[in-house]
């Protein structure tokens, strides 16, 4: 578990991580998320001692992060694998060596069996058994991260922290990155930190998130929680939702299908027994790790809002009037 | 005795090419290993360094920067005293080694730091991320990364000290520059000059091409 309590850190005068505290379960994935320059690579970077904090605590499984004991910064470091947005992938060293390279920092030999076993069991995990001797500039992007992937896990970490490591990926290698990722968790047990500004990166595979915003931690949560029902502009911005695209005449109300519910053909049936016209003038569904959900934006006539509240009202969905 | 004259000019230019050779593969030698030293300090020191230390690399900088602007002709005599220490004389082949080591060192000195410098810094942080100690990080990427790089410096270092070895004729230490300029220049012997100047362009030609394989093969 990371426990992260009222984390600061400034760069020369500019506060970049305002006290910021969260928590990071056991076998979780865990996305922390916002626009460029909320700090949260400089917070990816402090949980795993890259960069030093001027105060709070980052507390690892009951070790704290601290820049001033280097041999247990170190051990912390073993136990947290991490990648990258550019791979960071040594050039002259070929798949086989660019993943066997932690090990050499730990003096563990890469000769003895047991080693070389891991070392091709890693490179088979992410699918490249076949470019087991290529140089890094034979890959391609999403390749050269599977190999930054399997770096990462030589050295049987409980963390993996990824610091936009999809963000140089087209949309179908992101995919298939992230549901390596997914794997990794579930059938290793690994716990995933993921920080991103990708919403697609959110949807598909984080458990819970925090909404990063200058610094500070503005909302926390289930992803369909923050983002379907946005409760802060900031985020409104990020999701860019387009609402001021909306009639300007009669009344919009917003529905929003949160998981169970959005099965259920509500929409129909209010058209059906109240009989009243009214116009769908936006609408969006989204998946969030294999579940639907979604909002839908109506334009009802000024006398009928009273009726279509009441019927909303009933059927227990969530909605508001915009 | 156009036969005779021709057998001496070979046997001459023969010993003034063994003699290139001797010096600039020695001078090569000693100052790639020597200039490693100042190139690492500098490297850590540097700010964006893993030990930034600001006086050390503002200093050693400096330092390289003087001895690189000092002209050759300048050097070969003020390190006559310093020569007859290390060789035991100042005149000859053997001992011109000394002034054209010193005069690579602060070259070579720089090329290698920027060559390391040039490390993908994202590399480097990946390294420290496992928890590499800087001595690794120095040795397993650094310096691994650079080696194509370094040798392209060190390809640059044997042609300038090629060039820098005929003005070691001034202090006797011969050389295929040396003959050129005495027979080919100053007697008027256009054969000379041509044939050194042949030789010359070759050997150029061949450490390039060399340095072009190797760079292609380690990279």
């Amino acid at each position: 578990m990371i426990e992260i309590s009222n984390v600061r850190k400034s760069f020369q005068d500019v506060e970049v991580l305002k006290g910021i505290s969260l928590e990071i379960k056991d076998h979780e994935i865990y996305g922390i998320v916002g626009q460029s320059g909320a700090g949260k690579s400089t917070l990816l970077r402090c949980i795993n001692g890259l960069e030093p904090y001027d105060s709070g605590k980052i507390v690892v499984d009951g070790t704290l992060v601290s820049s001033q004991d280097k041999a247990q910064l170190r051990n912390l470091q073993k136990r947290m694998g991490m990648i990258f947005q550019s791979f960071n992938l040594l050039e002259r060293l070929d798949v086989y060596e660019n993943v066997a390279l932690p090990m050499k920092f730990w003096g563990i030999s890469t000769k003895s069996e047991e080693s070389k076993k891991k070392i091709r069991e890693l490179i088979g995990l992410v699918g490249l058994e076949e470019k087991m001797h290529a140089k890094p500039r034979e890959l391609s992007g999403g390749q050269k991260q599977r190999v930054a992937i399997a770096r990462a896990l030589v050295l049987d970490p409980q963390f993996l922290l990824c610091d936009e490591a999809t963000s140089a990926l087209d949309p179908e290698i992101t995919k298939g990155i992230l549901s390596l990722l997914q794997r990794i968790n579930r059938e290793m047990g690994i716990t995933v930190a993921i920080v991103t500004h990708q919403m697609e990166v959110v949807k598909q595979i984080c458990g819970r998130v925090a909404f990063l915003h200058n610094g500070s931690v503005l909302a926390q949560g289930r992803p369909e929680e923050l983002f379907i029902r946005p409760a802060h502009p900031e985020i409104k911005a990020f999701l860019r939702d387009s609402s001021e695209l909306l009639p300007t005449e009669g009344v919009n109300i917003q529905i929003f299908f949160l998981g169970e519910d959005s099965g259920e053909p509500v929409v129909t049936q209010m058209a059906r027994e109240l009989g009243r016209d009214f116009s769908i003038c936006w609408a969006k569904l989204e998946d969030f790790r294999d579940n639907v959900y979604g909002s839908l934006v109506l334009n009802v006539e000024e006398a009928d809002k009273e009726a279509v509240c009441n019927f909303l009202e009933s059927k227990k969905v969530a909605w508001e009037v915009l | 005795m156009g036969i005779v004259s021709n057998a001496s000019m070979g046997g001459v230019i023969l010993t003034a090419l063994w003699q290139t050779l001797y010096m600039v593969f020695w001078s090569t030698l000693f100052s790639v290993v020597i200039g490693f030293i100042p190139a690492i300090i500098l490297t850590l020191t540097a700010p964006d360094g893993l030990r930034p230390i600001r006086p050390v690399y503002e200093i050693l900088s400096f330092l390289v920067n003087v001895f690189r602007s000092f002209p050759f002709v300048i050097l070969l005599v003020l390190v006559i005293p310093f020569t007859r220490l290390v060789v035991g004389k100042a005149i000859g082949t053997t001992a011109s080694i000394v002034p054209l080591t010193l005069s690579a060192i602060p070259f070579i000195a720089r090329i290698i730091e920027t060559s390391l410098r040039e490390t993908d810094p994202g590399v480097i942080e990946a390294a420290k991320s496992f928890g590499a100690s800087n001595w690794q990080i120095l040795w397993r990427v650094y310096i691994k990364e650079s080696v194509p790089r370094i040798l392209n410096g060190v390809v640059l270092l044997i042609i300038s000290l090629v060039g820098y070895s005929a003005m070691a004729g001034t202090v006797g230490g011969g050389g295929i520059g040396d003959i050129a300029i005495r027979f080919g220049y100053q007697q008027y012997r256009t054969d000379y000059l041509v044939v050194c100047s042949i030789i010359l362009i070759v050997f150029v030609q061949l450490i390039q091409m060399i340095g072009n394989h190797l760079y292609k093969r380690l990279s």
